[in-house]
Formats: structure tokens, C-alpha cells, sequence
């Protein structure tokens, strides 16, 4: 915990100096007789998270806050097992969605999560990862004429005979 | 196993039959899935309310088999909307609603790498003129009268409009240039917002489209000064143009529907005959009358002339704007 | 008493059965659509828009007004069960409401929200009736020196808010204050903050992105960590009984919060360019400082839920003041209401009270008809949210996924953004581990885009004068009460300190 406090602090103090330094693209000065440029917004509050960094960075040498006097390794080996599973599916559901759609990516995620993560049984995790992305196709494209992304080309067949069945 | 086959004939055989009679009494081109009506700007705007009362004309009268989809993409001043449609996976059902930042825009932003020429013409549903207004409590009510004030008052009278680059800016920028006026210019987010602080008192001119203003022209709180148009308009028939104060301007905001890059000709031919029939409809004309756009019928080969025509006007007005 | 009349023949002719129709299926469209993380009114009134041209312009108002009213009470039901803000104006309601369905109590959370919310837009009715042209003229007199400076009354009521941990809770909210410049600066002109030069950014981050990814996906990920997997929420059947009861108990634990999100909420929202998500803010906020129970807040404070959620409704009901009296849009939905007016023919503005009195007095006697149907119809629907959130977690959490990933896409429809909704909630996720508060960055991203311009807009009117927040009328008393709040914790501090040094 006390190192990944102290290298968190770092990382958001990188991100700070970024913001700063692309906000210099902009006037970041108090312009005479016009107020404050278009930079110095952003600028400024992105000083304001560096400084706050430096002040947590203060208070971790210090040991002021919980994580800086906790010995303890930031997660578990079934921790961080659980966020490859659990986030990484996450990032795999948004990754397919160019690839098999929408519809697609929601079965696929649904199938992946209620079977393997949830152990549930083969009927109930059919029926849902089959009949909701379905039930959401109607629901978007048809009520709140909402397209979502198609995917690869692949997948055009199959949502133009979908579209000849709504409309 | 028998049934899930039969099942399965079934199916196939019913989305057949109703496949068929799209495939088969089509005349020409038609659409296949939703079609991507993207509108340049934010939700509530001239152009969102303008491509809203389309798609209610298209829909209440069937017009397309398939529905449009109004997408607002206003972000970077259009420039998300232009990527959108320069990127366009599906050039034959991607639409675009413009105004005139379709033009700005890639002028302003090189970056972007987009060339409005290259866009496919549809149709150009009117343009919509711009016209100076005052409140009522200022005591203007000429344009010359607003000229002398504006010239006592050096540097601090101040006109609200929405944005540096854009429509009412520029038109702001040729009549300071012309007059030789020094006008304070407040960037607010959007048409609704200049009206409101104009009835509010918090500024005291801008140049608005007829259709922003009208409310409070009715009520009687806003007075027109001025209009940017090639002739007095038909709604405001005792307020002078620019051009007959002897300056050869005019000014308007267009409201077109443009396709992707790369749309097949039967696609275009086929949303030319849409809109065509709205532009035609009882309810369409009545806007144009009711909000004071003027008509504009081209063809696609003067549209395109006219696009290079205001590009290249336009990139004269922004260059002279920065010095 | 013209207005009492008036009235009557709104309500009679809201009660016209055609049009009380239209009010029951708007209101449970809308109940859902708004229940939907990222889809909100804006989105029933748009797609339904073309509809109403089958009906006359009087049916199809109050319809879209129904819908209008639904979404505004669903808000909170996305909010409860699923500990997502559906709309930026249900953000404060995740506060307390989330901790309560946690509890087992999501029952309580959902039937103080419907109970809230009827009183709050019940009072928003009563003032609308009788103030709207008073009020709209002095709407007007907000220009933007003003409005920034209710901005900073709104940050003012939040200074306690953040964790204990002060520099973190400075970095969460400059952080959220700086996302929210990313993408295009009005004042300027120009492109701002387009990180790594992404295109993607031009559009800006919008706050259902970072809302979502922070709650749907940083808490979902923080919740099934913490728990191993193992998440049960004991939330008991829902029985007519069990509904009584929890109403007994709103009404006594939330009236306090419901009084104070009704008036602010209310005056807060007929400023067309505040509206209601900085009503129902600060709200929550000023129904903290003068609770007497303040540490409750923020873990299941029924009055926590009930203060936004008054705020909320008052204020939809109150940014109709400035769209029906001056033609002007307090919000994207009454923008699109505002077209819907042009499409059956009206002249929106000064005139419209006058001119069309049946219309506006039908949409009017609608409010009042919505408002008692939005109750009854949420009230009906709790026992099945409430079902929802009984279900096993495993399938629930994927659910949650789900709905965040497809409601951020129909929020946004773009890409780029959904995969922003996944790097801030994986960010969100060890930030949390870190004890980094994220509440201030989700409100300073809704709240940084009214203050910056109204602030740049304020220095350009003045000159880079800042006298400017002082010396006007009305912007003066609200900026000194602002910086008094802020400052205030400060000097409790120091008083504080300073009795210890003695002691």
C-alpha cells in the first residue's frame, strides 16, 4: 500500500505537468482589459492537482495517511485475479464491439461473465446473454431509434434483415 | 431436433416473404438500414431545430422506409460532425444538417484534414439572413443612431454573440471594419443565449437570425436595426439593408442537408427526391415564411460551384478578421 | 383571481380523456427512459417529437410534458438500484440513496425519492402558477457575473463534501474542473485540451462519461474486489405494508430536505442558464450545512435523498418558466420542446402567455395531472425495481456492465468515449483504493462548464475588472455569502487549533 500511494501520487503529478503544459497552447495569462486567456482555466487548476499531489506526497512522508503506514501489499494475489477477470472482460466487452457489434459484444460479455465468473447453469446463462442483447436491439433501434456500432462488415446481413423486420 | 429444424425453415421462409416485396417493388435506389442524420451543432439550436421539424415532416408523411436518426455532434464548433461524415462507414446513409460552420470550420482547423468539396450535395432547404437588433430601452432606432452611440461610447458598448469565427461574428467584424466601430464582443454558447441577455439587458446589440428574435420582436422588446440580406426582407419590410447603405455585403446561414463523401449517385438521387418532397410540403414552406428563410434552389452542379464560392469567401472574411 | 380560472380550464382540459392518456403512457415512457443510465429526457421528448404530429399541438405538449415529468422521477431509480446518476440532476441522489439500497433499504431510498419529488414539483406548480411573469423578468436579470457567482455559491455547499483527506479532495476537484475545459473553448474560438491529439477529445468529456465510468464501472469494480465476489444485499420483498411504512418514515426523516430541494430547487431553476442540476446540488449541499445530523449524509441520509430529488422535479418544473414566458430554453429538453412549439406553429416569447392562454394553461394544468400520475405510477413500479436489486450479484453485476457500457454509447454515440468510460473507471477503481474522494470530480465536471465561460464572460463585460462579482445588485450579496461559506471551514479549523494550543 505504501508504495503504490507514493507511485500513484507520481503518476497523477505526471498527468498534472501534462495538463499544464498543453493548456500553454492557449493565452494562460490575465489578458489586459479581456480577463483571463483561454489557457488559464485549465492551467491554473492543473497547477492547483500538482500542488495538491505535492501536498499528499508531504503527508505520505509524513505518514499521515492510512495507506502510507499500511504494510500490507495493495491487493491480494485473488485481488488482482479478480480484476484481470472482472476488468479486464470490461475491456475485451468495449474491444469486440468493433469487431461483432453492439448486440454482439453484450452476448459475448453476458456468456463470458454469468458462465465462468458466475457459474451459473448452461439454461439460464443462454437465455439471458441470447434474449437480452435481442430484447436491447428493440429496445434502441426500433423505440429510441439509437443505432448502435455495427461492428465489421461482416455483421451487415444480419442487422439488414433485423432492420426489415422493424421498420 | 425435427422442430428446431422445422422452426427454422419457417423463419427463414418468413423473413423471405417479407424481404421480397422491398426487393421487388423498389423503383431504384433505397435505403437498407437507419440513416445517419447528423446535425452540426447541439441539441436546441437553429440547425437542431431545423433537422427535428425535417425528420417530423419525412416520418408523419412516410417518406423513407427507413427512419432517419438524429444525431447532435456538435463538438470542436462542428468539427466532430465533419470528421464523422469524412470517415463515414457507410457513406449512403450518412446525412449531414449544416450551417455555416461546415465552411468555418475546416478553414479554422487545418488540422482536421477535411475538404467540404468533396462532401455530396442533397439539397439546400433555404438560407437564413441575419439581422442587428436592439432593445427597445436603448432609444435606438435607426441604424445611424446605433452607429453614433456606438461611436460615444468608444470600446464599451457591447454586443453579444456566439463566438469568435463564427456567423454573427463575422457579419459583426465586416460592419465594425465598414463603420469604423469599436464593439465590445461577448462569446456566449449558443443563438438562445444572446436573445436572452439582449431582453436581459446584459448586452446591448447582437446580430441574431429573424427566427431568435422573433418572440421578443412581437412583444415589441427588441428593434431591428439592420438587415444582412440582398433585399429588404418580406417580414421586416421598413428595416434597410447593408447593401443599400452602399456596402456590398450580405450574410446568410445556410440551412442545407449534405452527404457523405463518397455516396453512391442512386443514394443521392434517392435523398434528393426526399427532402425535395419536403421542401415542397405544405408545413416546410410555411416555416420558411414563419421564420424568414430565404429559398435558394441549385442543382448539384451550382451547389458545388457555390460551395468554392463561400469557401473561398469565407476564407477572405476570417483572414481579415485576425488583422 | 384570472389565474384561478385559467387553471381550472387547464386542468379540465388535461383531464379530457385523450390527453390524460397520452399523460399515463408519457409518464411511464418516461419513468423508464429516464430509469435507463444515459438515456434521460431529452431523449424520450426527441424521438417522440415526430409523433405528436398525428395529435393536435394541445395533446402533443402535455404528452411530451408527461415524459418530460417520468424522467425526471426515473432519474432516481437508475441512481438507487444501479448507484448510477442517470442524468447529471440525479447525481447528488447516488449520495445517500446508494448507501441506502446497500442497507437493504432501496425500498425506502425509491418511495422518499417518488414522495420528494411529488412535493417538490407540487410546490414548483403553486409558484409557477401564481409568480410566472413576476419571476420571468427576474430571471432575466441573471446575466453572467451572476450566474458565476451562484456557480460559486454551489462549490461553497459542497466544501465539506470530500473525504477527510484535504489535499485529495483539492486534487478531485480541479481535477473534474479541468476535464470539463477539454475539447473546445467558446470564448476563444478555439480547440483546447485535445489530449495526445486525439480527435476524439474535440467533443469534450462529457459529465455522463465520467459518471458512468466513476459509478458504473470504478464502483462496480471496488465493490466486487472488496467484497471477493460475495456481494448480498438483504433487500426484503416489497409488500403494500412494507410500502406504508417506508412512507411513514420518509415523510418523517426526509420532510426537512424535501422543504429545502423544493425552494432552491424552484429558484435555481428558472435561471435558464443554471437549471436544475445546480438546484438539486445545491440543495443536498445547504440541507447538510443546516441538518442537525450532518455525519449522516452520505451514508443513507433519507433527507440526503429527499433534497435533490425535490430539487430536481421543482427545477424541471421551474426551467418551463423561462421556455413558456419568454421563449427561451433552460435546458437541451425544453430546447427540443421549444422546437416542437415552432413545428405545430407557435411563436415562442413574451407573447405566448398572452396568445395562446388554452395552451399554456393546458400544458400548465398538465404539470399538476403528470405530478399526481408520476407518483401513483412510480409508486407502482418500486416493488419491481426493488425485485431487480434482489437478484444474485453475479448476474446483476454483469447487468450493470452492461447497462453502463450500452447507455454511455446511446449518451454519446461515440467510440472514443466508451473507452474513456473504461480508463476512468479502471482509474477510478485505484483511486478509490487510495482514498481519493470522486463525488467533487463529478460535480466539478458538471458544474465547470456554467462557471468558466459565465466567469471569462463576466471579465470581458468588466473589462478584467473582478470588482464586477461585488458591485452589481445581485451578483454582490451571493458572492460574499460564496466566499464566506468556503472560508468558513477554515476558520472553524483555526479556531479549533488555536483552543487545542491552549488547552
Amino acid at each position: 500500500m505504501r508504495q503504490g500511494e507514493i507511485s500513484l501520487v507520481g503518476l497523477l503529478a505526471l498527468f498534472s505537468l501534462y495538463l499544464m503544459w498543453k493548456s500553454t497552447e492557449l493565452p494562460i495569462g490575465y489578458i489586459r482589459g479581456q480577463g483571463p486567456g483561454g489557457g488559464f482555466w485549465p492551467f491554473w487548476l492543473a497547477c492547483g492537482m500538482l500542488l495538491s499531489c505535492l501536498a499528499s506526497a508531504w503527508n505520505w512522508w509524513r505518514g499521515l495517511s492510512p495507506a502510507s503506514r499500511s504494510d500490507e501489499p495493495l491487493m491480494d494475489a485473488f485481488g488482482w485475479r479478480t480484476l484481470l477477470y472482472v476488468g479486464g472482460s470490461v475491456v475485451a466487452f468495449v474491444a469486440l464491439i468493433s469487431i461483432v457489434s453492439m448486440y454482439g459484444a453484450v452476448a459475448a460479455f453476458l456468456f463470458y461473465y454469468l458462465r465462468f465468473l458466475g457459474r451459473h447453469s448452461w439454461f439460464l446463462t443462454l437465455t439471458i446473454s441470447i434474449l437480452l442483447p435481442i430484447g436491447l436491439f428493440f429496445f434502441f433501434e426500433a423505440v429510441m431509434l439509437i443505432s448502435m456500432p455495427q461492428g465489421m462488415s461482416f455483421t451487415q446481413p444480419v442487422f439488414d434483415l433485423m432492420y426489415d423486420i422493424i421498420y | 431436433m425435427k422442430l428446431t429444424k422445422r422452426l427454422f425453415l419457417a423463419l427463414a421462409a418468413s423473413t423471405t416473404i417479407a424481404t421480397l416485396p422491398i426487393a421487388a417493388f423498389a423503383d431504384g435506389w433505397q435505403p437498407k438500414r437507419p440513416i445517419d442524420f447528423t446535425i452540426m451543432a447541439g441539441a436546441g439550436g437553429g440547425a437542431d431545430q431545423i433537422a427535428r421539424f425535417i425528420q417530423s415532416v419525412v416520418e408523419a408523411n412516410d417518406l423513407t422506409n427507413r427512419p432517419l436518426i438524429p444525431t447532435n455532434r456538435g463538438g470542436g464548433s462542428g468539427a466532430e460532425s465533419l470528421l464523422h461524415l469524412k470517415d463515414a462507414r457507410d457513406p449512403d446513409h450518412t446525412l449531414l444538417v449544416t450551417l455555416n460552420s461546415f465552411y468555418t470550420t475546416p478553414i479554422r482547423q487545418e488540422a482536421l484534414g477535411v475538404d467540404i468539396e468533396t462532401f455530396t450535395p442533397i439539397i439546400m432547404m433555404g438560407v437564413d439572413p441575419f439581422v442587428l437588433w436592439v432593445h427597445k430601452d436603448s432609444g435606438i432606432t435607426t441604424f445611424e443612431d446605433f452607429v453614433t452611440k456606438v461611436k460615444e461610447m468608444d470600446g464599451e458598448f457591447v454586443m453579444g454573440g456566439t463566438g469568435t469565427g463564427q456567423e454573427d461574428s463575422i457579419v459583426i467584424a465586416y460592419m465594425s471594419g465598414a463603420y469604423d466601430l469599436k464593439i465590445k464582443y461577448i462569446p456566449y454558447d449558443g443563438g438562445g443565449a444572446v436573445a436572452k441577455d439582449l431582453a436581459g439587458k446584459q448586452i446591448m446589440a447582437t446580430v441574431n437570425n429573424p427566427s431568435e428574435a422573433k418572440g421578443f420582436y412581437e412583444s415589441g422588446d427588441f428593434v431591428p436595426l439592420l438587415a444582412f440580406s440582398d433585399e429588404r426582407m418580406d417580414a421586416y419590410p421598413d428595416v434597410p439593408t447593408l447593401k443599400e447603405k452602399g456596402h456590398d455585403f450580405s450574410y446568410y446561414n445556410q440551412r442545407a442537408i449534405v452527404g457523405a463523401p463518397g455516396m453512391s449517385d442512386e443514394a443521392a438521387a434517392y435523398y434528393r427526391e426526399v427532402f425535395g418532397k419536403v421542401y415542397d410540403s405544405e408545413k416546410w414552406q410555411g416555416y420558411l415564411v414563419s421564420e424568414s428563410l430565404s429559398p435558394l434552389i441549385m442543382d448539384e452542379a451550382e451547389t458545388r460551384a457555390y460551395w468554392s464560392r463561400q469557401v473561398q469567401n469565407h476564407r477572405q472574411l476570417l483572414s481579415e478578421m485576425s488583422n | 383571481m384570472e389565474v384561478i380560472s385559467f387553471l381550472a380550464d387547464g386542468i379540465l382540459l388535461a383531464l379530457e380523456p385523450i390527453n390524460f392518456a397520452l399523460i399515463i403512457l408519457g409518464v411511464t415512457v418516461g419513468l423508464f427512459i429516464g430509469a435507463m443510465p444515459g438515456l434521460g429526457s431529452v431523449n424520450g421528448v426527441a424521438i417522440l417529437l415526430p409523433i405528436t404530429f398525428l395529435v393536435p399541438p394541445n395533446s402533443a405538449i402535455i404528452f411530451l410534458a408527461a415524459i418530460y415529468y417520468g424522467a425526471m422521477y426515473g432519474g432516481a431509480i437508475s441512481s438507487v438500484t444501479l448507484g448510477i446518476p442517470g442524468a447529471s440532476t440525479a447525481v447528488a441522489t447516488t449520495f445517500d440513496g446508494r448507501p441506502l439500497a446497500l442497507q437493504g433499504r432501496a425500498s425506502l431510498a425509491l418511495v422518499t425519492a417518488a414522495l420528494a419529488s411529488f412535493v417538490g414539483g407540487t410546490v414548483a406548480n403553486v409558484l409557477f402558477t401564481l409568480f410566472a411573469p413576476v419571476l420571468a423578468s427576474t430571471a432575466l436579470s441573471f446575466g453572467p457575473p451572476e450566474i458565476f457567482a451562484l456557480m460559486l455559491l454551489a462549490f461553497a455547499t459542497f466544501v465539506g463534501l470530500g473525504g477527510d483527506d484535504i489535499p485529495k479532495t483539492v486534487f478531485s476537484i480541479c481535477l473534474g474542473l479541468v476535464l470539463a475545459a477539454v475539447g473546445f473553448d467558446t470564448i476563444s474560438g478555439e480547440p483546447r485540451l485535445v489530449l495526445f491529439e486525439i480527435d476524439g477529445f474535440m467533443r469534450g468529456i462529457g459529465f455522463i462519461v465520467l459518471a458512468i465510468g466513476v459509478y458504473g464501472i470504478g464502483e462496480m469494480l471496488w465493490t466486487i474486489e472488496q467484497t471477493r465476489g460475495e456481494v448480498t444485499t438483504t433487500n426484503p420483498k416489497m409488500t403494500a405494508k412494507g410500502m406504508a411504512s417506508d412512507a411513514k418514515e420518509a415523510m418523517q426523516r426526509g420532510w426537512k430536505g424535501t422543504t429545502i430541494g423544493s425552494l432552491i430547487g424552484f429558484f435555481v431553476g428558472i435561471l435558464p442558464a443554471a437549471g436544475a442540476t445546480p438546484g438539486s446540488l445545491m440543495s443536498y449541499g445547504v440541507a447538510k450545512m443546516m441538518s442537525k445530523t450532518p455525519e449522516d449524509y452520505g451514508n443513507g441520509s433519507p433527507d440526503g435523498v429527499a433534497a435533490p430529488e425535490a430539487a430536481n422535479n421543482s427545477a424541471s418544473t421551474g426551467s418551463m418558466l423561462p421556455m413558456l414566458t419568454l421563449g427561451i430554453p433552460g435546458s437541451p429538453t425544453t430546447a427540443i420542446l421549444l422546437g416542437g412549439m415552432v413545428i405545430w406553429g407557435l411563436t415562442p416569447g413574451p407573447r405566448l402567455f398572452l396568445d395562446e392562454t388554452e395552451f399554456v394553461w393546458g400544458l400548465i394544468g398538465s404539470f399538476y395531472i403528470s405530478n399526481i400520475a408520476a407518483l401513483v405510477i412510480n409508486l407502482a413500479f418500486i416493488p419491481l425495481f426493488v425485485w431487480m436489486l434482489r437478484m444474485p450479484f453475479t448476474i446483476l453485476a454483469p447487468l450493470i456492465f452492461v447497462l453502463s457500457i450500452i447507455g454511455g454509447f446511446a449518451a454519446s454515440r461515440s467510440m472514443h468515449d466508451l473507452w474513456l468510460i473504461v480508463i476512468f473507471g479502471i482509474a477510478a477503481f485505484f483511486l478509490r483504493k487510495f482514498d481519493y474522494p470522486l463525488a467533487p470530480a463529478v460535480l466539478a465536471i458538471v458544474l465547470g462548464p456554467i462557471a468558466e465561460p459565465t466567469l471569462r464572460q463576466s471579465l470581458l463585460l468588466s473589462s478584467g475588472d473582478p470588482m464586477i462579482f461585488f458591485n452589481r445588485p445581485i451578483a454582490g450579496p451571493i458572492t460574499i455569502v460564496a466566499i464566506i461559506l468556503i472560508l468558513l471551514p477554515g476558520l472553524k479549523f483555526l479556531r479549533r487549533k488555536r483552543a487545542m494550543a491552549k488547552n
